[in-house]
């Protein structure tokens, strides 16, 4: 079926079968991909992937038709992972709360840092939203504003992340150096 | 090692690194979203004639709704309240009234929102050159008559609101149309008239006292409740500094329900209960009041589910002086005595020192918490980032089953929370409340302050919204009202009363001008409305003129046939409707308002004294020669035991007023 995007977002969201399926098609692979940069390991991204699938038929109902679709799907899909992770977070959650959380995340990390390689290692050390930016930005080649109008915040914000990130990456390289 | 971590190499590696999707989980995951598409589309055939996706992609873009998210203190009322206020106005828009219900065509114009200019205090305020040109210059709230004198051409409104005007370029002014232009209190209040007849609900007609109601014509009033106290410190603020506050400075419903009553505590399965009581009208012989009082339960404290609390703090440069940072941090340091070891605060601040500054930290370690709180300083641009979203984030984080979190704003009207659009901050807060974290904003300082937003972020929140002018108020607000002001027991709470004609010629609502619901609204509960918190009381009062008083004020129509009652000697009929917290389906009272019930007490009587004051204040026409000496008089002998002093302080500033008023 051809059509825009966005055409065929809104005869998706009104019912249109064949609508729905040419468009998940058209993106499912772009989709899976950029599951796998937020995440950043298969095995998570297959799920986030099958979780924005089983979700998109209820969201597209939000689909607003004031942004482009592209835009739309991967803000549906930086929401669904915080989702996941914030899942993952609070079922890892001790009784002692984020802090003691934090530290077990980190010491899991120090032990198995021998079998990553170094890219799993620089993205697993960014915050959550430093690396849904990364993902975008780097990722699928966002321009700032495109990857701002994704994550809902400024381009400002998108560029102060940005040199947060290279921030952040310096001083692990420089770390891994001492070790 | 080079200086500049490489992106480049991370960007290759993050794509080098990307798997081609396994086709077999595609092929199940497209089947699987196809399953869902269909069994969605046969839930929703027949439950969806309309387009939803329209409707609500519709409603937040109307250029009028975007005028009524932040300007109008009306359209602060509720998310809808507002409009219908306007709407007894002008019968324009046939269909604003409801939540959801807006379909207009609407263009999609950006409205940018010019910068707030730095304003010093209580002195005169234009906020771009733009608005200048066009002939307005806006007033800050306070600017004192000397001020205004100086304005040649008298081409000035007075808006307390002033924060949200709109630059003229984009060929939408936020002013009055053919509406009132006489001069009110000194100040002149020019309409722009080149405005377009539309249902501007930034005018100040919109919050005119709210005129005297035929029962005949209208039996029915509806309103959502508010349990906001930003106004009587605002008025107290004004009286403090020898200057009768602005006129509309004055929420009426505001001023009565900042004090605490003892109405009757609730029994039964409802979270609140309501007491009717009808006495004879201090200021008219020829009338009664319907004094509708409710008290929320205050469940043993001990009780309290663990609160999380996020502090969002403004630093900007203008939080500097000390009624505004330095009265925060001892504000929140008198709070903190308040909570209990397992609560967990969090701060962060926006405007100059951007970020989180205090990680969720268990109140327990006040020290911690102090030492983060006394390291903020004031300063710096305003390049705001994101304040709001990260607070909303970290309460989200904070947030487990059975607690309750909050975000707390503490500002002196700079909102640069990082969002912009004052349609989207205000779409932005909505869908956060409906995630359950509520708002509360905190108003520090005079000059800058923005109460129109204030009060919008505060309702659009489910939250409170107070002006914190001295320690004494930070005492009451954070300390001595501290469960009301966090533990909701009743969200959306709204009240409608139908009079029956055959008793009652005329009735008019004291105050709630802003929180007016249009009727139909009160069964909607897709319609926002007023929450109650913990021990909250709430009172409302209707003055009311029987038939058959020398009173009442409009003749009786030549060519219509006069009301008819049912014959029931009731007075009329009184509905509440609320949720309970985190509930989407609301519950009604009833309760029948029958002549002589209830009997006054220092509460109501007192609560009767504060609804004339606020009166006098902002105006009197139904006062007859009733003044301040009867205000002070009536207040005097009601103060019951007035353990905090509130009322005598009340008292105090009556005498004030009244001197200023003779000047």
């Amino acid at each position: 079926m051809d059509g825009s995007d966005e055409e065929l977002a809104a005869a998706a969201a009104d019912g249109n079968r064949e609508a729905f399926a040419a468009l998940l098609t058209r993106h499912y692979d772009r989709l899976f991909a950029f599951a796998f940069r937020l995440m950043g390991a298969r095995d998570q991204a297959e799920d986030l992937t099958q979780d924005i699938c089983a979700a998109l038929p209820g969201k597209l109902r939000g689909f607003r038709g004031d942004a482009r679709f592209t835009t739309w799907l991967y803000r549906v899909a930086v929401n669904a992972a915080h989702d996941r992770r914030r899942r993952r977070a609070t079922r890892a959650k001790a009784a002692d709360g984020w802090g003691d959380w934090e530290v077990n995340r980190q010491a899991a990390m120090r032990e198995t840092r021998e079998g990553l390689d170094w890219l799993t290692q620089a993205m697993q050390a960014l915050p959550d939203d430093l690396r849904d930016t990364v993902a975008l930005i780097l990722g699928e080649e966002m321009k700032q504003a495109e990857a701002a109008a994704v994550l809902d915040v400024s381009e400002g914000t998108i560029a102060w992340r940005m040199s947060e990130v290279k921030k952040r990456l310096k001083a692990l390289l420089e770390k891994e150096a001492e070790a | 090692m080079s200086d500049e971590f490489d992106l480049e190499k991370l960007a290759d590696a993050l794509k080098s690194a990307t798997p081609a999707p396994d086709a077999e989980k595609k092929a199940d995951n497209i089947a699987a979203a196809m399953k869902n598409f269909d069994a969605r589309q046969e839930n929703v055939a027949e439950a969806r004639p309309t387009s939803e996706t329209t409707q609500t992609g519709a409603f937040f873009k109307g250029v009028a709704r975007m005028f009524n998210a932040m300007t109008s203190r009306a359209a602060m009322a509720t998310t809808t309240a507002l409009v219908a206020v306007g709407f007894t106005f002008y019968v324009v828009y046939p269909q604003l009234e409801t939540n959801r219900g807006l379909n207009l065509p609407t263009p999609e114009t950006t409205i940018n929102r010019p910068e707030p200019a730095p304003r010093p205090d209580g002195t005169l305020k234009t906020t771009d050159g733009e608005a200048a040109q066009n002939g307005r210059v806006v007033l800050a709230e306070e600017a004192e008559a000397d001020a205004v004198s100086d304005i040649a051409g008298g081409l000035v409104t007075l808006a307390p609101q002033a924060e949200m005007l709109v630059a003229p370029s984009t060929g939408i002014a936020p002013a009055s149309p053919s509406r009132s232009v006489a001069p009110v209190d000194g100040y002149a209040i020019v309409a722009d008239q080149a405005m377009p007849a539309e249902p501007d609900t930034e005018a100040f007609a919109n919050e005119e006292t709210n005129p005297l109601k035929i029962t005949g014509e209208e039996p029915v009033s509806t309103f959502s409740i508010d349990v906001d106290t930003a106004a009587y410190s605002v008025v107290r603020s004004s009286l403090m500094r020898g200057y009768l506050p602005p006129k509309d400075a004055v929420r009426i419903e505001e001023m009565v329900n900042y004090f605490p009553y003892a109405y009757p505590a609730p029994e039964g399965v409802h979270p609140f209960q309501p007491t009717v009581t009808v006495t004879g009208t201090p200021w008219n012989a020829g009338t009664n009041l319907v004094h509708i009082a409710i008290q929320g339960e205050l469940p043993a404290l001990e009780d309290r589910p663990p609160l999380n609390l996020v502090f969002l703090i403004d630093t900007s440069g203008s939080m500097e002086s000390a009624n505004k940072l330095p009265l925060l941090k001892q504000s929140f340091r008198l709070m903190l005595a308040e909570l209990r070891p397992e609560d967990q605060v969090s701060i962060v601040t926006y405007a100059g020192s951007a970020g989180q500054v205090l990680e969720p930290t268990n109140a327990s370690e006040r020290s911690t918490i102090m030492a983060a709180l006394n390291r903020l300083s004031a300063g710096g641009s305003t390049a705001g980032q994101e304040g709001l979203q990260q607070a909303y984030a970290v309460a989200e984080d904070m947030a487990e089953e059975g607690e309750v979190s909050r975000i707390i704003l503490a500002t002196d009207g700079d909102f640069n929370v990082g969002i912009y659009d004052p349609d989207a901050l205000k779409d932005y807060i909505s869908d956060k409340r409906d995630s359950g974290v509520y708002l509360s904003v905190l108003g520090f300082g005079r000059g800058n302050l923005d109460d129109a937003t204030m009060q919008a972020l505060a309702q659009n929140g489910n939250g409170t919204a107070s002006y914190i002018d001295t320690l004494s108020e930070a005492q009451k607000v954070l300390v001595d009202q501290l469960s009301g002001a966090l533990f909701p027991i009743a969200n959306d709470v709204k009240i409608q009363v139908e009079f029956n004609p055959a008793q009652i010629a005329e009735y008019r609502l004291i105050g709630y001008e802003t929180r007016a619901l249009a009727r139909e609204d009160f069964n909607n509960d897709a319609v926002d409305a007023g929450e109650i918190g913990a021990g909250h009381s709430v009172t409302a009062i209707y003055e009311i003129t029987p038939v058959g008083s020398d009173a009442i004020m409009s003749d009786a129509l030549r060519y219509q046939a006069p009301a008819q009652g049912s014959g029931s000697d009731e007075l009329g009929f009184l509905k509440l409707r609320y949720k309970n917290p985190g509930e989407d389906t609301s519950t009604l009272i009833e309760v029948p308002i029958l002549p002589g019930m209830g009997e006054a007490n220092t509460d109501t009587s007192f609560a009767t004294a504060i609804a004339g004051f606020g009166q006098l204040l902002r105006d009197q026409k139904y006062l007859g020669d009733w003044g301040y000496g009867d205000a002070i008089a009536l207040a005097n002998a009601n103060k019951g035991e007035d353990n905090f002093g509130y009322r005598a302080e009340a008292v105090t500033l009556m005498r004030l007023a009244d001197t200023l008023s003779q000047e």
